[in-house]
């Protein structure tokens, strides 16, 4: 009988471990946000906290180019979007973009480099089209990106494709069997972009990228005590897909929900932080960026780039803030790269 | 070493195990011989069966298993038929109901349609062995808490699964089969009705739940604490009152100034129970039907406070810039 007791207890010992296994350990940084007794707290671990800085490592600005001289466009052939830029500009915008994007492949990663002018490889179309964008978020999306702005080192960070991205949700599209196991919005499945919840595992599909898309569907809480005729449209599966991307945005940027919301009235705009406008013009800037930029690539992607159902690599919240309330943490890069914003934005 | 020391006795008897009186005119017997069980014994009896099944029994468990299948064949089907991923996701996969575009019609099986068939089968099998609990409690000729108590549980889990659907007309308001999901699917329930913990049946409910805890763990003390005094007979403690009772009842009253007594603490637990499950129903059933948004119903009615601003005053950035776009 001792044995088995012993046994019993490793067993529960085991158990319990297995239990917390999962949980961080303390302790943890709680910061006040908001009016005292309404937990409007912003809880940090200061030893991911410190990871994540750790793992930053911004390149060094480029010394600053003569704005004068001739401009690239005619120093150089092929060139549709930069040739505003002086040729000094311009050689230092290749150089930064190189460290950037392909610090690894170097020029060779969009350009033939036998004849740079070669516009054929893919990626060389696409870098044009993603100088258009980076102003395209300068701004017409000064409201979300502010002063700090983007470079394409925010969502880069030194790969050639950013590690954030997402595709359509493709879970159900070869299911052999079609009577059973039925999963709106590519739901109950551990999706690691929500948090591991089971909720919609493809919110953005739905808020962020398809044509279709009122960034206000969004909003699923009525502003009515009683129920109104006609109905509020809104069902609790709505709900979930908005939960869904909202758990996405809070673990995007490392932050509570309190970040935005006072979560005893999460619609009520009067009870908001100031954060919750920003992150407002974000959505609708994220979904600018996939329907404008991102989506309509898909033509000039080999298959290797392209999701399960054959779509664009798409971005949302976690593309640029990769876990940090300000990207990079607020390294304002683009001030040392103002050049990026006179780019083209004509249609070439 | 020192050991605590009590009247309940820690010593297992090993003998033939009890049998029970006889079934008379019934076709079922009781299953199974009975049996010991030494770790069962550390939490309760260790005499394990004979069970009495019977034919409400029968059709309850074949009910319930009928459902479960449908479950778990859904969830397997889901992840396409892979066993591997069956087990590593099981915890978030689910059965969901339909889609709001079928209303209260039949949906599709591959669309919800057997989320219908495993409601029904699973409100049928616990129906009936809710029918099942009455029998036994006549048939021994107690009372029924236990059945009503059970019903009470059951009222929760139909306003859930049935009656708030239809009365919203959309199968969609059920809630899903599936461990995460169901919690997921609460969450944003709350979300979708303007936060809950702003609806007074929900409030209530709550009270009760916690009280629930509170009391079965002042009983569950006490009783220990006097159980030296053979406390823990407490039906005899109730007709010839003894030290123990007498004890407990001035631990109480000396600590407090009010105290139970051995009979009506059982009837503050079950009703503390009952009324857990009642409340909350009554809560659901009032949602989306009656109140859209508890947040809003409870500023209307002086229930939730205000707070002073501390960030600059906001307003919604859709009506200024067109965010409808």
């Amino acid at each position: 009988m001792i044995r088995l007791d012993r046994l019993g207890l490793v067993a529960l010992a085991a158990g319990l471990a297995v239990l917390v296994a999962g949980c961080e350990r303390p302790p943890v940084k709680a910061e006040q946000k908001g009016y005292r007794g309404l937990g409007m707290e912003q809880v940090k671990n200061p030893r991911t906290e410190k990871a994540v800085l750790a793992a930053m490592n911004i390149p060094d600005a480029l010394p600053k180019a003569n704005a004068g001289g001739p401009k690239a466009g005619t120093v150089y052939k092929n060139v549709k979007v930069l040739g505003d830029l002086s040729e000094e500009q311009f050689n230092r915008v290749m150089g930064a973009i190189t460290e950037w994007v392909s610090p690894e492949q170097g020029c060779a990663y969009c350009h033939n480099v036998e004849n740079m002018a070669d516009g054929s490889k893919y990626t060389h179309a696409v870098a044009r089209r993603m100088f258009q964008m980076t102003r395209q978020i300068n701004e017409t999306w000064k409201p979300h990106v502010g002063a700090t702005g983007v470079t394409c080192y925010t969502c880069h960070a030194g790969n050639p494709v950013p590690k954030n991205i997402w595709f359509k949700d493709a879970s159900q599209i070869n299911a052999p069997f079609k009577h059973a196991g039925y999963r709106a919005d590519g739901q109950n499945l551990a999706h690691k972009q929500i948090g591991m919840t089971s909720l919609p595992g493809d919110p953005f599909q739905r808020f962020l990228a398809a044509k279709e898309a009122k960034p206000n569907e969004i909003r699923v809480i009525p502003t009515k005590a009683l129920p109104a005729n006609p109905a509020h449209s809104k069902d609790v599966k709505d709900a979930e897909a908005t939960y869904a991307l909202m758990i996405h945005m809070s673990q995007g940027l490392g932050v509570n929900c309190t970040y935005c919301h006072n979560t005893r009235s999460f619609f009520k705009w009067e009870q908001s932080t100031p954060q919750r406008l920003t992150a407002w013009h974000g959505i609708r800037m994220v979904q600018d960026l996939n329907q404008n930029y991102l989506d309509p690539l898909k033509p000039v992607y080999p298959a290797n780039r392209l999701g399960a159902s054959g779509d664009a690599p798409k971005a949302f919240c976690t593309t640029c803030h990769q876990g940090q309330a300000k990207p990079l943490n607020g390294k304002q890069m683009l001030k040392d790269y103002l050049e990026l914003n006179t780019v083209s934005l004509a249609k070439y | 070493m020192a050991e605590y020391q009590n009247i309940f006795t820690r010593i297992q008897v090993l003998a033939e195990p009890e049998p029970g009186v006889p079934v008379e005119h019934r076709i079922w017997q009781r299953v199974g011989k009975g049996t010991h069980n030494y770790w069962l014994g550390k939490f309760g009896d260790a005499q394990v069966g004979p069970i009495y099944i019977g034919s409400l029994g029968l059709w309850a468990l074949l009910f319930g298993m009928m459902a479960v299948f449908i479950m778990g064949l859904n969830m397997l089907a889901s992840v396409n038929w892979n066993p591997i991923q069956f087990i590593r996701q099981l915890p978030w996969l689910a059965l969901e109901p339909p889609p709001a575009k079928y209303g209260l019609r039949i949906p599709p099986l591959a669309e919800g349609g057997w989320w219908l068939c495993a409601g029904f089968l699973l409100t049928t099998s616990i129906l009936l062995w809710w029918l099942k609990v009455y029998q036994n409690a006549k048939r021994l000729g107690m009372g029924t808490h236990v059945p009503w108590a059970f019903a009470s549980a059951i009222w929760l889990y139909l306003v859930l699964g049935f009656i708030r659907p239809v009365a919203m007309g959309s199968w969609s308001e059920g809630v899903p089969f599936g461990i995460f999901p169901h919690l997921d699917w609460t969450a944003a329930f709350s979300i979708r009705y303007g936060n809950l913990f702003y609806n007074p049946f929900h409030m209530l409910s709550i009270a009760f739940l916690y009280g629930s805890a509170l009391l079965f763990a002042m009983h569950g003390a006490t009783i220990l604490a006097v159980s030296k005094y053979g406390g823990e007979r407490e039906i005899e403690q109730i007709v010839d009152r003894g030290t123990a009772s007498e004890r407990a009842a001035l631990f109480w009253r000396w600590t407090m100034g009010f105290n139970a007594t051995m009979e009506s603490v059982h009837r503050w637990a079950w009703w503390f129970a009952v009324l857990t499950t009642l409340t909350g129903g009554i809560g659901i059933l009032l949602t989306g039907t009656v109140v859209d948004n508890w947040y809003l119903w409870a500023v209307k009615h002086g229930v939730a406070p205000s707070y002073p601003a501390i960030h600059p005053p906001m307003m919604d950035p859709a009506p200024l810039i067109g965010g409808a776009k």
